[in-house]
């Protein structure tokens, strides 16, 4: 039984627990709840560092409020000539030798955790993607596997997970907050890091170097999924064929469309080295439509017929001829049926 | 007198005075009008940014529109506010606290100021041909290189042209400190103002030429076809990041140092007592420079690098932590056991320690490079810098204007206003900017246009946006302030706060040859000594004689000039060929400027000991 207190205490708890999740910001998404080896180093530096510093904030504040009431000129004070010291060796010394035994405590774990997190020694026996940074969207290359996905990276969970990223125009930084910290993804020069996820889920990434217009809006999704889920995922997008034709008949007027509207110029369907445009093997299955539009049939027609609007500076604009209602319809129908697998973000918990 | 006698001219005398002046006590005020006027400006970006970032996929301005302006007040804040408002307390000032007539080049100085000014008109002139850069005001390659139509060009020549100016007013600083000291005056009695000033040029020549390179390329690739930064042709891209920050971050010193110069002259001031470890802050402010160039790649740790570069410069970054920490404490020492006057210059300084403070320690927080990994490109690192740049140098020039106003302008700026300033300016300032290192940790990086729906990042943002409208009131206040004290302020005396050092020896505002007779300098903070021996003013170092003056040149104007209309030849020549008249023009005037002043004698002028007697003290 519950009485009035129990209730006041269960609300309050309810109540601190979603201050405590809101103020630390979005599941999967804060790099303040670690879910992944990168993220918890960097999360142990952080504590230890803001722990650190903060003592040596409070000290400064103790000192500084102190005088600040005890020094402060009084009235009958005004002709008041405080005694002029010059210095004191003792208390320089002090406060040189402090921080910098402070300092030392901070420098030997963080160079230790920036050797560990370099330690690329065991790629060759890991799954290996390469990772392809574009105006606006992020190219998945299975290495060895024949898959190209984009803008959603499946990875098993409790696995390490070797990314080789490379840009294919300018600057771009690749960043899944929850899971690991960033690395840049240059035009020269390929950069890898490992990502290694505790849980399984759906995990926010995002484009964290200045990229152009649409910067803000080259969101991705790393989908976590058990080991078994990853292999059936594997074997899914390996037995793809890309000629298969749609059974209903808009979506099957759609593949047509896709062909003679030469989208394939640019966007491949299967296995394929064409990467101009993302690959949309997978797309009916993808998290998001563009990264960040919820991936409706509506959202989706939107954005065949004025992609500007919706990214703007982004690659595909003017590519193609303008489409009817219709057209866009019956494309949007062809590609939403693009669900090769049963694992999906959905799956992985979304 | 001279002063008077200004008030009565026309306009255009007035005009043509300033245009000319090689006063440098004119060219500060000069510098302080244009940068001033450039901190509105960039405020008014940081504004409509807040603006579009009060909620979730906002639409107040274009992706486009938004890039141009966080490049712009980024670009306009560092190079055309903070360094020009610095520089124009540094030639209003440290000739003052040296005893000095004036700086050793007057005529370098008056160019260097139009330099930097047509170079910050450039920049803004681009908002009404096409479009600003915007691409940041780092300005990465390749971003930088492909972005299209001219802004980014305008970013190259406008910080080309005002990089001139400011590397000549460093050389001019450097030279005027080892030259100019009156007798006496030797560098261990230098304020600490002086002593930062002659640390930061030392500063701005050696890290602006990596500007200065930088640039070259950059304007190589774009509008001569080079392939520097272009990685299929062969180029390196991550080599402009290097010279990028081998300047970036000496600069960071180059804006912080006069702060931490000027906070040491106004705590001594207003708590009666000399600075604390006077040696140690000296030795501080040096190691800290020495360091500033040691640690440019923490900006860089998510580069890939490798984990030797990033140790290497992660323990250099923290070992600043070290003499900054020396300087607090040594600040707080100097108010231990003072007589603390509370007024809104000091408000400024002691509003500082706290903010800095903070500022500092998000800095050791993002050296440890595995840590960074997490805070780079976020709105941490948003939230960092600008606990450093607006908590140290915002709050420094303010803490400065309020100190040296009635030095500057004669008038004292009104106490009620400077505190209503201080007070809305520091709560927004704090309100805008906490928050944000918890922004950048759950998720939001920086140069974000919009950020999603459900992301929680709502909260957030919207503190963040109520916070600049009090910082911008707060600037609003002080506009009114310095407006009302030109009108109806009171008339400062020579000495108004009780000061330690040279510059109120003389009067409010100083003549234009300033000290009639050299003072000799007996020890550090010579007014104070002299003071409390009884005799209340400086001992004159040499007899009453005539007084060498430079006189006025127009040349430093038409030269700056010269190379501002050559700059758009140099961008359009990529369109239209007829741009190559304001190319050749532009340069004609410029380096014909440059042999008149070498084949023309001017010898200046001489103010004779009968006028300076009849003036009065």
């Amino acid at each position: 039984m519950l009485g009035w207190m129990g209730k006041f205490r269960a609300l309050f708890l309810l109540g601190s627990l979603a201050l405590v999740l809101s103020g630390c910001g979005k599941e999967n998404l804060t790099a303040l709840v670690p879910k992944g080896y990168g993220a918890e180093s960097s999360m142990d530096l952080i504590i230890l560092t803001t722990v650190i510093m903060l003592f040596v904030f409070a000290v400064v504040m103790v000192i500084y409020v102190i005088t600040l009431i005890r020094f402060r000129k009084k009235k009958g004070q005004e002709d008041y000539i405080p005694k002029q010291v010059e210095g004191n060796q003792t208390l320089e010394t002090v406060w040189t030798v402090i921080p910098i035994l402070l300092l030392i405590i901070i420098a030997v774990p963080t160079v230790l955790a920036t050797f560990d997190l370099a330690d690329e020694t065991d790629a060759k026996d890991s799954i290996n993607i390469n990772v392809t940074g574009n105006q606006y969207w992020w190219h998945f290359d299975y290495a060895g596997e024949e898959i190209q996905t984009s803008q959603d990276l499946y990875i098993p969970v409790g696995e390490k997970v070797y990314l080789n990223m490379l840009s294919s125009d300018v600057i771009h930084s690749l960043w899944v907050p929850s899971l690991s910290g960033k690395m840049d993804v240059n035009p020269e020069n390929e950069n890898t890091m490992y990502i290694e996820a505790y849980e399984e889920g759906v995990y926010w990434g995002k484009c964290a170097e200045f990229c152009g217009p649409s910067h803000s809006l080259m969101d991705f999704k790393i989908v976590v999924v058990s080991p078994e889920e990853y292999e059936t995922w594997i074997a899914d997008m390996q037995n793809v064929d890309p000629e298969q034709e749609p059974q209903d008949t808009v979506a099957l007027e759609g593949q047509a469309l896709f062909e003679e509207n030469n989208c394939m110029a640019c966007h491949a369907i299967g296995s394929s080295p064409v990467a101009t445009g993302p690959n949309l093997t997978n797309f009916g299955d993808r998290s998001r439509l563009a990264g960040i539009k919820e991936l409706t049939k509506d959202n989706l027609v939107d954005w065949l017929q004025d992609p500007e609007t919706i990214k703007p500076g982004n690659k595909m604009t003017g590519k193609y001829p303008a489409l009817s209602d219709e057209d866009a319809d019956a494309i949007a129908e062809y590609l939403l049926q693009l669900q090769p697998s049963d694992i999906t973000p959905e799956s992985a918990g979304n | 007198m001279s002063n008077a006698a200004t008030q009565n001219k026309g306009f255009a005398a007035v005009l043509w005075d300033y245009l000319t002046t090689v006063d440098h006590k004119k060219i500060g005020k000069l510098y302080l009008y244009a940068g001033g006027l450039f901190f509105l400006l960039g405020g008014l970006e940081a504004m409509i940014i807040r603006i579009q970032l009060i909620k979730p996929e906002n639409n107040f301005i274009s992706a486009g529109l938004y890039n141009e302006m966080i490049t712009m007040h980024g670009t306009t804040m560092i190079f055309l506010a903070a360094m020009p408002l610095l520089l124009g307390l540094m030639n209003a000032i440290m000739p003052l606290q040296i005893g000095a007539r004036d700086v050793a080049f007057p005529f370098l100085n008056s160019l260097g100021f139009w330099m930097f000014l047509f170079g910050g008109i450039m920049l803004n002139v681009s908002w009404f041909t096409g479009g600003a850069p915007d691409s940041g005001w780092t300005a990465y390659a390749p971003l930088s290189t492909q972005s299209p139509g001219h802004g980014v060009d305008y970013y190259v020549m406008g910080l080309q042209l005002s990089g001139a100016g400011t590397l000549m007013g460093g050389i001019n600083f450097l030279v005027t400190i080892v030259n100019m000291r009156a007798p006496g005056m030797t560098y261990m009695r230098m304020p600490l103002f002086t002593w930062t000033t002659f640390v930061v040029s030392i500063l701005i020549l050696f890290a602006f030429p990596a500007l200065t390179v930088g640039l070259f390329l950059l304007m190589f690739d774009r509008m001569f076809g080079a392939a520097f930064f272009d990685v299929a042709l062969g180029g390196n891209s991550i080599i402009w990041q290097h010279l990028f920050w081998i300047f970036g971050h000496p600069e960071v010193y180059i804006l912080i140092l006069p702060a931490f110069g000027l906070f040491s002259d106004i705590f001594s001031t207003f708590s009666k007592k000399r600075l604390f470890g006077y040696t140690a802050m000296v030795f501080a402010t040096i190691l800290i420079a020495f360091l500033g160039f040691m640690v440019w790649a923490h900006h860089m740790f998510t580069v890939g690098m490798g984990p030797v570069a990033n140790s290497i410069f992660a323990i250099a970054t923290m070992a600043i932590a070290v003499p900054t920490g020396i300087k607090i404490f040594n600040w707080l020492l100097t108010l231990w056991g003072g007589s603390i006057t509370i007024n809104s210059a000091m408000l400024w300084s002691l509003g500082f320690i706290p903010s800095f403070t903070l500022g500092g320690m998000t800095g050791v927080m993002v050296a440890a490079a595995v840590a960074d990994y997490q805070y780079h490109d976020t709105y941490f690192v948003v939230a960092h810098f600008h606990y450093v740049i607006v908590g140290g140098v915002v709050f420094g020039i303010l803490a400065g204007l309020h100190y040296w106003w009635p030095k500057i302008f004669g008038r004292i700026l009104h106490e009620g206003m400077g505190k209503l300033t201080f007070w809305t300016f520091f709560i927004g300032f704090h309100l805008t900017f906490f928050i944000q290192h918890f922004l950048g940790l759950m998720g939001m990086p920086r140069r974000y246009w919009v950020f999603l729906e459900d992301q929680g990042l709502d909260t957030g943002n919207l503190i963040s946006t109520i916070g600049a409208f009090f910082m911008a009131f707060g600037v609003i206040v002080f506009l009114i302030n310095a407006i009302y004290t030109a009108v109806k302020g009171e008339k400062a005396p020579a000495d108004p706060w009780d000061g330690r050092t040279l510059e109120w020896a003389i009067s409010s505002p100083p003549p234009h040859y300033n000290f009639k007779q050299l003072p000799l300098v007996r020890g550090l903070d010579p007014l104070w000594i002299e003071k409390m021996e009884g005799k209340g003013k400086m001992t004159p170092a040499e007899p009453l004689g005539d007084i060498h003056m430079p006189n006025g040149s127009i040349i430093p104007f038409v030269m700056s000039l010269g190379f501002f209309i050559a700059s758009f030849g140099f961008i359009y020549q990529t369109n239209y060929d007829i741009a190559y008249i304001f190319l050749f023009g532009g340069m004609a005037i410029g380096l014909g400027s440059m042999l008149v002043r070498s084949l023309k004698d001017d010898h200046g002028y001489h103010i004779t000991k009968e006028e300076l007697e009849r003036e009065a003290d």
